[in-house]
């Protein structure tokens, strides 16, 4: 964990109330992808903490959702504003598991780290699928990044407005043979996705935290291998520990 | 140079600061940011009888100026401290560390202070008898001057070490508490434990916290917890240790003016986790700007 100050140097609104943000700043303390980190913000008194997008030469990108007061405050930052963050939180994906095809699965705002993965994975040669859920097209973002990858991407909205109709275990498949799967998203969503993979994989989990690094219990959950905290021995938990 | 040391039931700290309970675990994930050691001593994680999963989440939510938990006591049982995070622990820490012990029952703090006792690490033990958190117990002890008493003597029965009693501000009375703890042979009161508050989420419109309630703790909390301390300092001769909402090395002044001989730092390890270090490095500073030489000769200076 490392605590340091970043500058913002972009700030852009990329769906319905999802916004990309770039910052710059000490990055050397990410060092998985999967990991998040926690932004302190004027006149809120717990951290925000938000999955890393991405993190290379020196930037940062998140995208995060507009869900309540701090991210509706962070909407509105413009360049050069200058933020508090602890970084290097959290396990982050393992990749060693992957085989040759892996898929990565993101719903809504757990799309984000699966871009990050994507990028690592590809850089390894790997032939990677993308299933990326959202609820309609309006919410739909980062399927040409994706594809820029050189992924197979395939996108479902729940209401059918573009892409596939369904939900992403609809999607699963269309993709063909995979040798091991990544996700992030709504818990529904992994519960779902656990039952319809036949692959082992790694699911990343959200939990409302107190300080993000391991000292409250705050995020606790408890596991096939015993207690676990989301903020320190997660996010990432494998198929094998989680109790569904 | 001014004097930071003060001395706590016969133990001297190098400065008053001490991570409170709950929001340091057993040391080591700030181990791995910044030399422990330059803290007065840090109190661990609560600790009971038996392992505690603690409860459902969400345990966390969010105030103005600070923030609701119900963690539940989470711990691993007294047996797995003491072989497994005191061994840990020793090799980030060198100096005496304070025990905090929560039970259900008189006997289950008695068991536990008992071991903890005789753990050379173990410099205090500091007796919860106010977690906000846990249905029939903990708190229960904490609300009535009777039962704070009997856990008192019980526990003082069965150990050598200094006994501090962490008391609740969930309470009509907290003076008449303190006083009955310091009757029943307590050694120094620590105080005070979180208040009970509540948010409640407006699309679900239900509680946020999945215990419906929790401790509010943070900054917003420092007046009463400031108040409470001075008012305690008034009724009893035993040492006290302030907490609630001390952010800053000016709040450790003004607790310590109210009668605290030392200070618990909580909730802003939590959003600051370099918040014990940072006060302890400013604390010279503001002791120069408001001309105090020593922290000793502060206590209770406020009356």
């Amino acid at each position: 964990m490392k605590q340091s100050l970043f500058t913002v140097l972009t700030n852009e609104n990329i769906a319905d109330k999802v916004y990309k943000i770039t910052l710059s700043g000490d990055i050397s303390d990410i060092t998985a992808t999967g990991q998040f980190v926690n932004i302190k913000l004027d006149g809120f008194f717990l951290r925000r903490p938000i999955s890393v997008c991405e993190a290379s030469d020196g930037l940062l990108t998140l995208i995060y959702k507009v869900v309540g007061k701090g991210t509706e405050y962070m909407s509105t930052l413009t360049e050069g504003a200058v933020l508090d963050i602890l970084t290097g939180l959290g396990n982050g994906y393992n990749t060693d598991p992957s085989g040759d095809r892996p898929l990565l699965v993101g719903g809504g705002v757990g799309v984000p780290p699966m871009y990050g993965l994507a990028k690592l994975l590809r850089g390894m040669g790997k032939e990677v699928s993308v299933i990326l859920g959202f609820n309609t097209k309006t919410d739909v973002f980062y399927e040409e990044e994706f594809k820029a990858l050189g992924c197979k991407v395939l996108v479902t909205t729940a209401d059918g407005s573009y892409g596939r109709k369904g939900f992403v275990t609809d999607a699963v498949s269309d993709v063909g043979e995979y040798t091991y799967f990544y996700t992030c998203g709504p818990e529904p969503m992994l519960k779902a996705l656990y039952g319809a993979t036949d692959t082992s994989g790694q699911f990343s989990f959200e939990e409302r935290m107190g300080c993000g690094f391991g000292a409250c219990m705050g995020c606790s959950c408890k596991t096939k291998y015993g207690n676990k905290r989301i903020c320190k021995d997660g996010p990432v938990l494998t198929k094998e520990e989680i109790i569904w | 140079m001014v004097d930071t040391k003060v001395n706590l039931s016969g133990i001297e700290l190098d400065n008053p600061i001490i991570p409170a309970s709950g929001t340091f675990g057993f040391g080591y994930e700030f181990a791995e940011i910044y030399d422990i050691n330059m803290l007065g001593t840090f109190s661990f994680k609560g600790t009971t009888k038996e392992p505690r999963f603690g409860n459902p989440t969400p345990r966390i939510a969010e105030c103005p100026s600070g923030m609701i938990n119900a963690v539940g006591l989470q711990n691993p049982g007294v047996e797995k401290v003491i072989s497994e995070e005191l061994p840990k622990l020793k090799k980030c820490f060198n100096k005496p560390v304070m025990a905090n012990i929560s039970g259900f029952a008189v006997d289950e703090y008695v068991y536990c202070c008992e071991k903890l006792d005789k753990e050379e690490q173990v410099g205090w033990l500091e007796v919860n008898v106010s977690c906000p958190n846990v249905h029939g117990g903990g708190m229960s002890f904490g609300v009535s001057p009777e039962a704070a008493a009997e856990v008192t003597r019980a526990v003082k029965a069965v150990t050598t070490k200094p006994v501090y009693i962490k008391l609740s501000p969930n309470v009509t009375d907290i003076v008449s508490i303190a006083k009955a703890c310091e009757e029943a042979g307590a050694d120094g009161i620590s105080m005070i434990n979180t208040m009970l508050g509540m948010r409640i989420d407006l699309n679900k419109k239900k509680p946020i916290i999945a215990n419906k309630m929790g401790g509010y703790s943070g900054s917003a909390i420092m007046p009463v917890a400031l108040r409470m301390v001075y008012q305690v300092y008034e009724a009893v001769k035993i040492p006290i240790i302030g907490m609630g909402g001390i952010t800053t090395a000016e709040d450790v002044i003004e607790m310590m003016l109210a009668g605290a001989t030392a200070v618990q730092v909580g909730a802003a390890n939590l959003i600051e986790p370099f918040a014990c270090k940072n006060i302890i490095e400013e604390l010279p500073r503001v002791m120069e700007k408001y001309k105090i030489n020593s922290l000793k000769e502060i206590i209770g200076g406020a009356h």
